[in-house]
């Protein structure tokens, strides 16, 4: 414990006492069109602030991270995006928050067609108890998605690669299938609504590590036509998948900040912060 | 040796036997228990049971005395009482469980219908009494009664359905959500399937305990001799037609209070007559809850888990 204490304020006096790099040199613009630019953004639970001050755009049609230590924030920035945070009591934003231009947290702004069009995968697969086919056509048919169902149902699993492993048994139960195909079952189910942004709320820290690099090339994949955003404690992840990455942190009040963010090799060959570089070396974290 | 038993050992090895079957022999009491009630009421009661006995009015002598006007009573009674606490208390447990805020207002709610839940039945009666016998003038009549019933289970279905809607985990309702479904969508296509089963259970749970309710009954005066049964509508006293609003306005007893006023009556032969009553009710109420088993079954089918 005592050996412990000292790591600690050990890492806390290095942190603080390391100059900070104004922040246009930690936070890259992306090249490219951005879907959702995230401007001097807060939010908070009740009277704790979860994020202060984050700036970082979304690029379309790639694969962005966001990395850093437990409860720095990631999460919550991730379910911004998609207002799922609003569930949580106490829950409120400051700053900007836009998807194509338009604020996400504008009065007039109608919830459910944002959940439309940004889809979320959690971290748990979390497949209704039902059948395949009533997990997928559920989204659909709640949005009133017109066109043959059971084509629908086909091009998402195909989607997701998961079509051929479940074409014979699409009316026996979600939480039949193995972990992995659950989590590509909830992925098909997002691509069902014909989203355009997906965030994956650490999609495969529930799997094994096979059932994790289909899911990862499956990202890969979607990223062609999708935009992707991904929560991951996995910095080897990060690196495998992401075109861009944000590095988060929490500060001493326990506020989540935005370290660095730039292009994914950038970020882990040459961090210009020095947190950014004890994190991704393992020094803390 | 190093597999025998020491002393420390063969003591916790027999608190634990001693244990197993101290649980076993408390399980035994209450079988046995109601074994012995069981044998009793059947053995004095199986006698008088006929089907006159299900179809006949009473009568002041005991062999003649029948149940009829007693099973419509509970039938209309308990049917309306159904129908106005299934709806509301399912509805009443959705807002405070799935769309209420957290809040103050929210808690003292709360607080008040666990209260309610615990409030003796007679109290129930007396509210009754007051309010919908003498305030709202409805007399002493079948309406009159259910909607006392209806106050009095009220609370209970709220609670235990609101029971059932928290064990519904949280990521089908994100999930749901997450996907662009309102929030009527997904209560409706996600969480109530999966809700369904336990809020059914503890809806006919509740009813079947309000089936067997006296006091309330008494207090707002149900009669004890009904020499006419709501059932047949044609030919009651207090109204002609089913336009009169019968058999809602038509004065009733029920069940309970009928195998009660049998009871109470100093004649042997009429404690066989109660005691076939109490067959009848208890036959009613396991009906019911098999009713509650049945429902829960299908419900339970259509959620894969």
């Amino acid at each position: 414990m005592v050996v412990d204490n000292i790591a600690r304020t050990q890492t806390e006096r290095d942190l603080t006492s390391i100059p900070t790099i104004p922040q246009s040199e930690r936070i890259a613009p992306i090249s490219g069109a951005a879907v959702v630019d995230v401007q001097d953004f807060s939010a908070y639970y009740g009277a704790f602030r979860a994020l202060d001050g984050v700036s970082m755009q979304i690029a379309e049609k790639k694969i962005t991270a966001l990395i850093g230590p437990s409860g720095c924030g990631k999460s919550t920035l991730l379910r911004c995006i998609n207002r799922m945070n609003d569930l949580v009591d106490g829950f409120r934003a400051e700053g900007r928050l836009t998807y194509h231009g338009q604020d996400l947290y504008d009065k007039g702004v109608d919830v459910v067609e944002v959940r439309r069009r940004i889809g979320m995968v959690f971290q748990k697969p979390n497949p209704f108890p039902k059948s395949i086919y009533e997990n997928i056509a559920f989204g659909p048919k709640v949005n009133g998605i017109k066109g043959n169902m059971a084509e629908i149902v086909e091009h998402a699993l195909r989607q997701a690669a998961l079509w051929d492993e479940v074409k014979d048994k699409l009316q026996q139960s979600g939480l039949a299938l193995s972990g992995g195909q659950q989590q590509r079952l909830c992925i098909a189910r997002a691509l069902a609504v014909q989203p355009d942004v997906i965030l994956m709320d650490e999609p495969c820290s529930a799997l094994d590590p096979i059932a994790t690099l289909k899911i990862e090339d499956l990202m890969r994949e979607l990223a062609k036509e999708y935009t992707i955003v991904i929560v991951t404690h996995n910095m080897q992840q990060a690196a495998r998948v992401a075109d861009y990455t944000a590095f988060l942190m929490m500060r001493q009040d326990r506020a989540g900040e935005l370290v660095e963010f730039r292009d994914t090799d950038a970020l882990f060959t040459r961090p210009r912060d020095k947190r950014t570089e004890d994190y991704i070396t393992g020094r803390f974290g | 040796m190093i597999l025998t038993s020491s002393n420390r050992q063969m003591t916790r090895a027999w608190i634990s036997r001693a244990f197993t079957g101290g649980t076993f022999l408390c399980t035994l009491a209450g079988v046995a228990a109601l074994s012995v009630l069981l044998y009793q009421v059947l053995d004095e009661g199986v006698t008088r049971l006929s089907v006159d006995f299900l179809t006949t009015l009473p009568s002041r002598f005991a062999d003649r005395a029948g149940f009829e006007p007693a099973i419509w009573g509970s039938v209309w009674v308990m049917g309306i009482t159904a129908l106005l606490t299934i709806p509301i208390g399912m509805g009443a447990a959705i807002y405070l469980e799935l769309y209420a805020a957290k809040n103050w207002l929210t808690r003292f709610i709360q607080i008040n219908i666990a209260n309610l839940a615990g409030v003796p039945s007679i109290i129930y009666g007396i509210l009754g009494l007051a309010l919908f016998v003498r305030a709202m003038e409805l007399q002493r009549s079948v309406l009159a009664g259910a909607l006392t019933m209806a106050l009095l289970v009220l609370p209970i279905v709220i609670i235990v359905s609101q029971e059932a809607l928290r064990a519904v985990p949280s990521s089908l309702r994100d999930g749901a959500l997450a996907l662009g479904a309102t929030r009527w969508q997904t209560i409706r296509g996600q969480i109530l399937p999966v809700a369904m089963p336990g809020m059914l259970t503890g809806v006919i749970l509740a009813l079947s305990r309000a089936i067997g309710e006296t006091a309330p009954l008494i207090m707002i005066g149900a009669f004890q001799y009904v020499p006419f049964s709501p059932g047949g509508v044609t030919d009651l006293p207090d109204c002609a037609s089913w336009a009169d609003g019968c058999p809602l306005k038509s004065r009733f007893t029920v069940m309970p209070v009928q195998i009660y006023s049998w009871a109470a009556r100093p004649q042997e032969a009429f404690q066989q007559t109660a005691a076939a009553g109490i067959i009848v009710l208890l036959a009613v109420l396991l009906s019911l809850n098999s009713v509650a088993i049945v429902l829960r079954n299908r419900y339970q089918r259509k959620v894969r888990w």
